[in-house]
């Protein structure tokens, strides 16, 4: 952390996007975790994401638990809405708003110990229901803000700054999404933004639940020697299996893919997630597939990146499913709304 | 591209953009902070050291700093730096008991300087402290040579040049004022000195010949000899219409001292548009708010005189041709045009003039009868015999000679110690954290958005009452205050050791102006295209590190806009980055290895 808030300086050259907008109107307030935390480049990626989309700030929902994970909400686009839920119940708050607007852009913030501890059913009944909401855990493998017990997501042997060894195997979220159906299951590194900046622009704009986890290092409790979430193993160990392109639908594609590489998946606005396979033997496209492949992997200690799988999600999709109002709720007219008594008698007629 | 080599004395000396760019390397950032702190005395000597004639600098210095300021380039204007020397200047107490002692026992070396000049009162300032008896030569009843008769008094009082020049002259030096030399062949054969410092300027005024020059001498001035004489009350009025012809900082000072002499039309006639002008911005921005009017595309053409009367002058108007590298490719004479005037002064270039110094003595002189001088050693063709100031490579300015005197001080100690001139310390850099804890720097490292201060004047009304009212008042105390914190403090260098960064961006994502970029390496023409942000300015180096221990990246700093915030250090969990001052040595007479007392026995 620092004491002395960001100069509101720019580089003179400071490029705009298409609402005139630069990097630093995304910003949102001073950082208080510690210097060098994971979590603070993965608040700079969606930072640059959503300048990089040209999102309006006021169509975007902020949503998070407890934890230092959860503190960034406030860090990052500081012109959105946002909402500082309970422990591990940020999926219940994203749902209900979700259900009430379906016109903005929702992301959820969360930890391991935040999704993977406390709020583990909270995070499956949100990827069983599709949600539509971009959803990223931010995975350090400790419990930060306690100084530093071992979390869900914590290796079998991986070490802790005091000397324990976990012996308790790992929750991990990204084989757990596909196994629960998830349409969008992504991991990322905090420390490589070149990756992670289009997957948040893809996650976003995808029509559904869209889960990326971040390996963001804890700098102060767990970038030690015998970790196996500092930033010294995950540089070693993390090897980018796909690249995805994010294509919003105005643009053209300008980049050229070799034939049978690249892998488009469309969204439903038009706009395309471009899918580049880095390893031959895998199809992201193809649940069980990715599932194997994955967890092969995991076995031998590396951490797949990239976008794993996706697939377009329409026949599940949270809205359809639920037959939310297409108009946000804060649009509908009163009467429509709340539409009085007799309406009311009528409902309740049909169940007696 | 190679990493870069810090330990480079000049790297980081030109990261501190206003110190590379003073010629005496005054070093700025430090002062301002200690301004800041209300220590002026102290401010005062770190500028001393370096420039000498702080007080006179903080008002007529030509400030190169100031175009060079990171701070013009990070918003629209610099920092006043100029006017906050002035600052420590006025508010500074005692300081003499805290100049370097004079010996009482000398070194047995006498020296010669001619002409009590900037130049001179450097080399004197610089060879007392080690023992040298110095002689000063002054054709004037006053020392300060052009700062005395050449700036008017309503810009730099005369108080001001007494007190400094006193500081140097209490040293112990002996002052011959009234005592014009007229023969260096009598000055070095009958003198009995061990070397010469020649320091007289350039007192010659360019003449403009034109048709009626002879006829109308009587009201046509050259510029520097009438600002002279009314230095010295010899003049103190003026016709009522007054043409300048020229534009440069001379013209500004005569137009701006014509008005006080009564004159009440002030024409400058410029020969060139507005952007050839060779006067500083802010002296044509002084000149015009006392309503002279500059008017352009005049090329004088003759003096019109009627009746043995000065009654004017004819001038061509030009219109050119200018192309888009901003050179004029022609020019042509588009009509003329009659000015009416009662006097004219020529204010259009001044020269160094030697007719005292004979051709036989070993100083060779070039066919413009410019003395041939090193321009490092400031020596002439002749051994023992040195040029400082204007008299060595023409007009320049009042910190160009301080540096010459400085440089020149070097050349004779080495002279006189019976070493050779060109033996000289080179220029070093030391580096120091600033670092006092977690989140504390020593130094204010918060970014003030606070826009430049304007120094007041005094009103239009009273200022033409006298002619050596003072026209600026410098800041007020809130004023220099404020002005202060503008500074980005760039001698706090962010300096960075690869061996220490673990990669995890944190610096990156802080920085406020995109300097800091992790890449992998190329060559400097490719990298400054793939930076976080396009580095631009080639004038400005990119700080490139050794490899990264985990991707073998190389983390690249565009010095350009660098605000010296030092986020990127209180953000880095490893310190590989640290806010550290650089004193740079910019090595003196006094520096030089060998106490002069020692082994002049």
């Amino acid at each position: 952390m620092t004491y002395i808030p960001k100069p509101k300086i720019a580089h003179p050259s400071l490029p705009r996007n298409e609402l005139g907008l630069t990097r630093r109107d995304y910003e949102g307030a001073l950082s208080t975790l510690c210097a060098g935390c994971g979590h603070d480049s993965i608040t700079a990626a969606i930072i640059e994401a959503s300048w990089g989309i040209s999102l309006r700030p006021e169509n975007l929902v902020k949503l998070s638990g407890i934890g230092c994970s959860s503190k960034t909400t406030a860090y990052f686009v500081g012109g959105a809405h946002g909402f500082n839920s309970v422990h591990g119940r940020m999926p219940s708050i994203a749902m209900g708003a979700n259900a009430a607007n379906r016109d903005l852009y929702y992301i959820g913030i969360s930890g391991d110990g935040d999704s993977l501890s406390i709020g583990l059913g909270q995070f499956c009944h949100a990827i069983r229901r599709n949600v539509d909401m971009l959803y990223i855990i931010e995975n350090n493998g400790v419990y930060g803000l306690t100084k530093g017990q071992f979390s869900a997501s914590a290796d079998i042997g991986t070490k802790a700054k005091k000397g324990d060894v976990n012996q308790q195997p790992p929750i991990d979220p990204v084989l757990l999404a596909m196994n629960l159906g998830a349409g969008f299951v992504a991991r990322s590194f905090s420390g490589d933004k070149k990756q992670l900046v289009p997957l948040i622009q893809a996650g976003l704009e995808y029509p559904g639940f869209a889960l990326i986890d971040v390996l963001s290092p804890c700098v102060t409790f767990n970038d030690h020697d015998g970790s196996t979430k500092s930033y010294q193993y995950t540089r070693e160990h993390y090897e980018p299996v796909v690249e995805a392109d994010f294509v919003p639908f105005q643009r053209e594609i300008t980049t050229d893919y070799a034939a049978g590489e690249a892998v488009p998946v469309m969204l439903h606005d038009g706009s395309r997630v471009v899918l580049r396979k880095l390893a031959e033997a895998y199809d992201p496209t193809d649940a069980h597939a990715a599932y194997d492949y994955v967890q092969q992997h995991i076995a031998k200690g590396e951490y797949l990146t990239g976008l794993l799988h996706c697939r377009p999600t329409t026949d599940t999709e949270f809205h359809g499913l639920n037959r939310t109002p297409e108009q946000p709720l804060n649009q509908l007219p009163f009467g429509k709304l709340v539409p009085g008594a007799k309406a009311l008698e009528k409902v309740l007629a049909r169940y007696r | 591209m190679a990493a870069t080599d810090t330990s480079h004395p000049d790297y980081f000396h030109k990261v501190v953009d206003c110190q590379w760019a003073c010629p005496a390397h005054t070093d700025v950032p430090e002062y301002i902070r200690l301004i800041a702190q209300g220590r002026f005395t102290d401010a005062y000597l770190v500028n001393r050291r370096s420039n000498v004639f702080p007080g006179i600098l903080g008002r007529v210095c030509d400030r190169p700093c100031e175009p060079a300021c990171r701070r013009g380039r990070v918003e629209e204007k610099p920092v006043a730096i100029c006017r906050l020397k002035r600052v420590a200047a006025d508010h500074k107490d005692e300081f003499r008991d805290r100049l370097p002692a004079i010996p009482a026992q000398k070194n047995g070396k006498r020296i010669a300087c001619i002409g009590a000049g900037c130049a001179s009162l450097t080399v004197a300032n610089d060879l007392m402290p080690l023992g040298y008896e110095v002689t000063i030569f002054e054709q004037f009843a006053v020392a300060g040579g052009l700062m005395r008769t050449n700036i008017p008094s309503f810009r730099l009082p005369g108080s001001v040049i007494d007190e400094e020049i006193a500081a140097i002259v209490d040293m112990g030096v002996d002052l011959r004022l009234g005592h014009r030399i007229e023969s260096m062949r009598k000055l070095l054969e009958e003198g009995g000195f061990d070397a010469v410092f020649v320091g007289s300027g350039a007192p010659k005024g360019k003449e403009l010949d034109l048709p009626g020059r002879q006829e109308g001498a009587a009201n046509i001035h050259i510029g520097i000899t009438w600002l002279e004489s009314i230095a010295f009350e010899h003049i103190k009025t003026v016709g009522e219409k007054v043409l300048i012809i020229g534009v440069g900082n001379t013209a500004m000072d005569c137009c701006r001292s014509s008005l006080r002499l009564g004159a009440k039309s002030v024409k400058v006639m410029a020969r060139k548009p507005r952007q050839f002008f060779k006067a500083s911005e802010w002296e044509l921005e002084d000149a015009e708010a006392e309503s002279v009017e500059i008017i352009i595309n005049r090329s004088p053409k003759s003096f019109v005189v009627e009746g043995g009367k000065l009654k004017g002058m004819m001038f061509d108007v030009m219109e050119y041709e200018v192309d888009a590298r901003g050179r004029i490719t022609a020019e042509r004479v588009a009509s003329e045009e009659f000015q009416p005037a009662d006097d004219v002064i020529l204010a259009i270039g001044q020269e160094n003039a030697f007719p005292w110094i004979e051709r036989d003595l070993g100083i060779e002189f070039d066919k413009w009868e410019v003395p041939k001088v090193d321009p490092v050693t400031h020596e002439s063709t002749r051994k023992g015999v040195f040029f400082g100031g204007d008299a060595a490579f023409g007009p320049k300015n009042i910190i160009w000679s301080v540096e010459h005197g400085h440089q020149a001080a070097i050349s004779i100690h080495q002279h006189c110690m019976g070493k050779p001139v060109s033996e000289r310390l080179p220029p070093g850099v030391n580096l120091q954290s600033r670092k006092m804890g977690m989140h504390e720097w020593s130094y204010n490292n918060d970014y003030s958005g606070i826009e430049r201060r304007l120094v007041p004047h005094v009103s239009l009304k009273e200022r033409f009452k006298k002619i050596d009212i003072e026209v600026e008042l410098g800041f007020t105390a809130e004023q220099a205050a404020a002005e202060v914190q503008r500074c980005l403090n760039c001698d706090v260098q962010t300096v960075f050791d690869a061996k220490l960064c673990i990669e995890c961006d944190a610096c990156i994502d802080i920085c406020p102006v995109d300097c800091l970029t992790m890449t992998p390496d190329g060559e400097e023409a490719d990298l400054r295209t793939r930076l976080k942000a396009p580095a631009q300015n080639v004038t400005q180096a990119l700080y490139v590190s050794a490899p990264l221990k985990f991707t073998g990246r190389v983390m690249v700093k565009d010095e350009d806009v660098c605000v010296h915030c030092g986020l990127c250090a209180e953000r880095c969990p490893t310190a590989a980055w640290d806010m550290q001052k650089s004193w740079v040595k910019w090595p003196h007479a006094v520096d030089q290895p060998a106490p002069a007392t020692e082994a002049a026995r």
